[in-house]
């Protein structure tokens, strides 16, 4: 590769091997990838001490995430990191459809403005990686384990036994708590013996990651059955360094080895860019891929999060931004319940709320799938209808599916959540759903934005009347445990009126807002006990 | 909207000599094309997601 030397980080001899004999650890995960690496960055914001177990030495090489979208910065941004990865990203907003020899239609994602996050970068893994490992080399909490490989796991009631491989030999260690973020071949799942049930796709799939000598736009260009790949599909995608991430489908019975030599992949490249394109590969892989999912998010004190959860078809990023979603959502649970606040009932929430949200995932990437590469002739017959409309008419263009953007999931039906009982006109603040982000000023005038301002822990949103007032409450029991409390016009002030609309907050509302910063619970003038009522919910305290 | 399955084409006679003369001269694989976009655009002029379901139903045929 031209525009990435891949790091090394030193192995180390674990502590376990060098005769220190370490009572459990609160929490171990197994796979430095984006997904293990935020679950220890997030557990560390938290004061969790962790430990990073990785087989490998560097980050991941080749072809493999590239887009970011808003959420998942939110949360990268609560860690510190947010800022680096959209400043190192591609911001892109500009699609175009192509069909046959034409474009059909072009559009903008004209994202919402007033957010501090953009709704979506492109960068490659490998840089992501690298900007979430410095940071967790930064933390004392954080013991990262290079080379050092999990060959066993047994667990009870107390906790988790890990055997685990490294250069000079095998050691044993115990985890109270393991995330098994070890990808969509995770060996834990194995080891837990747990189904990984789906569909899986029968077309194959060409990458090639090619570094452009020539300006291009920064636009995602799709393209269905082109003069260039005559009935298959294209994608052409913007990432760091002027390197562009090219995806061709091959159809079910392509020869993988010869489909990957480089001069196959230069002359598909040439007649996709012109004869006069200059550029050079960077990755070449072939791949097909799946969608399923874990039965059971949790196994006992065995987490499941990222691809060893769950696996999706790439067109529409769901899998790293699934992936991260996952352990925002377990990190504080974690927490809570190694703090002995909340009991362990409560990491049976992480599975029904990321459950869901995978189920939601697969839903999306399915149907991209299925419209890409339609199964039979009828099915192509209408994709082809519609990419045909679509280049006239309107209504045609939301029929079109090259993947769709990855939005967040609302936790809706959780047990953990409250409903409202209240009637609120801000259906993206409702319960369940991420705390939008809006731009607020601070008392001393300067601006910042909502998300900068919710506490680690739990969050009160006052606008009017503040309920947790003491002089109000002073024989009211405490809530059951310190939550931040953030006034409008007192703590910040919504000058441009933004956070009252998306909050629909009229003169007295009230929003309880957890630590991954999803809304737990709102009302318009909740009395104490509703709000420790909410608040023991969100703990799954009953 | 409850799908119609009342009459409700003015001139029937004149309506069906319309959408068979319209694929008089395409071959089978125009005409089919035809068909799908012919359903894309009435089906968005319905809009109506229970209607639409309806007709999907009953529009398979019988099983024999």
């Amino acid at each position: 590769m031209k525009t990435f030397t891949p790091p090394r980080y030193a192995w180390r001899p674990a502590p376990e091997q060098q005769g220190v004999v370490e009572s459990p650890h609160p929490v171990v995960v197994i796979g430095a990838g984006p997904v293990g690496l935020t679950a220890a960055l997030d557990l560390a914001a938290r004061g969790v001490r962790v430990v990073v177990l990785d087989d490998n030495d560097t980050v991941s090489v080749g072809s493999r995430a590239l887009c970011y979208a808003k959420r998942t910065l939110e949360v990268w941004d609560r860690l510190g990191c947010g800022e680096a990865v959209a400043a190192d990203g591609v911001r892109w907003q500009v699609g175009k459809v192509f069909f046959q020899d034409e474009m059909v239609y072009r559009f903008d994602l004209l994202p919402e403005p007033d957010h501090k996050m953009p709704a979506m970068v492109n960068l490659q893994q490998y840089h992501l990686e690298q900007t979430l490992v410095e940071r967790c080399l930064t933390s004392d909490l954080i013991d990262m384990r290079w080379r050092h490989r999990v060959v066993s796991l047994e667990q009870n009631d107390q906790t988790v036994l890990l055997g685990v491989d490294t250069p000079e030999g095998r050691y044993t260690t115990q985890a109270t708590w393991v995330i098994a973020c070890d990808g969509a071949n995770s060996e834990a799942r194995a080891m837990v013996g747990a189904p990984f049930t789906g569909q899986a796709f029968q077309d194959r799939f060409l990458i090639a990651d090619v570094l452009m000598k020539a300006e291009f736009p920064t636009e995602r260009w799709f393209w269905f059955d082109p003069p260039f790949h005559p009935g298959q599909s294209a994608l052409l995608h913007k990432q760091r360094d002027n390197v562009w991430r090219i995806d061709f489908q091959l159809g079910w019975d392509a020869d993988p080895v010869e489909e990957r030599k480089p001069e196959r992949v230069e002359a598909r490249v040439r007649q996709m860019l012109g004869p006069d394109a200059d550029f050079e590969l960077e990755w070449v892989s072939i791949y097909q891929f799946a969608c399923r999912r874990i039965d059971r998010f949790r196994y006992g004190r065995v987490l499941f999060a990222g691809d060893s959860a769950h696996q999706v078809s790439p067109f529409g990023a769901r899998g790293a931004n699934s992936g991260v979603q996952d352990v925002d959502n377990l990190a504080w649970k974690l927490q809570c319940v190694l703090a002995g606040i909340a009991p362990e009932t409560l990491l049976d929430s992480y599975h029904d709320e990321r459950a869901l949200a995978a189920d939601d995932n697969i839903r999306n990437s399915t149907r991209s799938t299925d419209f890409i590469t339609p199964k039979n002739a009828s099915s192509r017959l209408y994709r082809d209808a519609v990419l045909g409309l679509s280049r006239d008419h309107a209504f045609a263009r939301p029929l079109v599916n090259s993947g769709r953007l990855s939005l967040p999931t609302r936790y809706l039906g959780s047990s953990i959540i409250t409903d409202d009982t209240d009637a609120f006109e801000a259906p993206s603040a409702a319960p369940g759903c991420p705390c939008p982000d809006a731009p607020v000023e601070r008392p001393d005038g300067s601006s910042g934005w909502l998300l900068d301002h919710l506490g680690r822990g739990f969050t009160l949103l006052v606008v009017g009347a503040d309920p947790t007032d003491s002089n109000a409450n002073a024989n009211a029991e405490p809530l059951p445990l310190p939550v931040t409390r953030l006034r409008l016009d007192h703590d910040l002030v919504d000058r441009r009126g933004v956070l009252s609309a998306r909050f629909d907050t009229r003169q007295q509302a009230v929003y309880l807002i957890r630590p991954d910063q999803f809304i737990a619970a709102r009302w318009r003038q909740p009395s104490m006990a509703e709000i420790r009522q909410a608040l023991a919910r969100s703990l799954a305290i009953h | 909207m409850p799908l119609n399955l009342a009459p409700n084409i003015p001139d029937p006679d004149g309506f069906y000599q319309e959408l068979i003369d319209s694929q008089r001269d395409l071959d089978e694989s125009a005409a089919a094309l035809m068909n799908a976009r012919l359903v894309l655009l009435l089906a968005n002029h319905v809009g109506e997601r229970d209607t639409l379901r309806e007709a999907l139903r009953l529009a398979r045929p019988p099983a024999r």
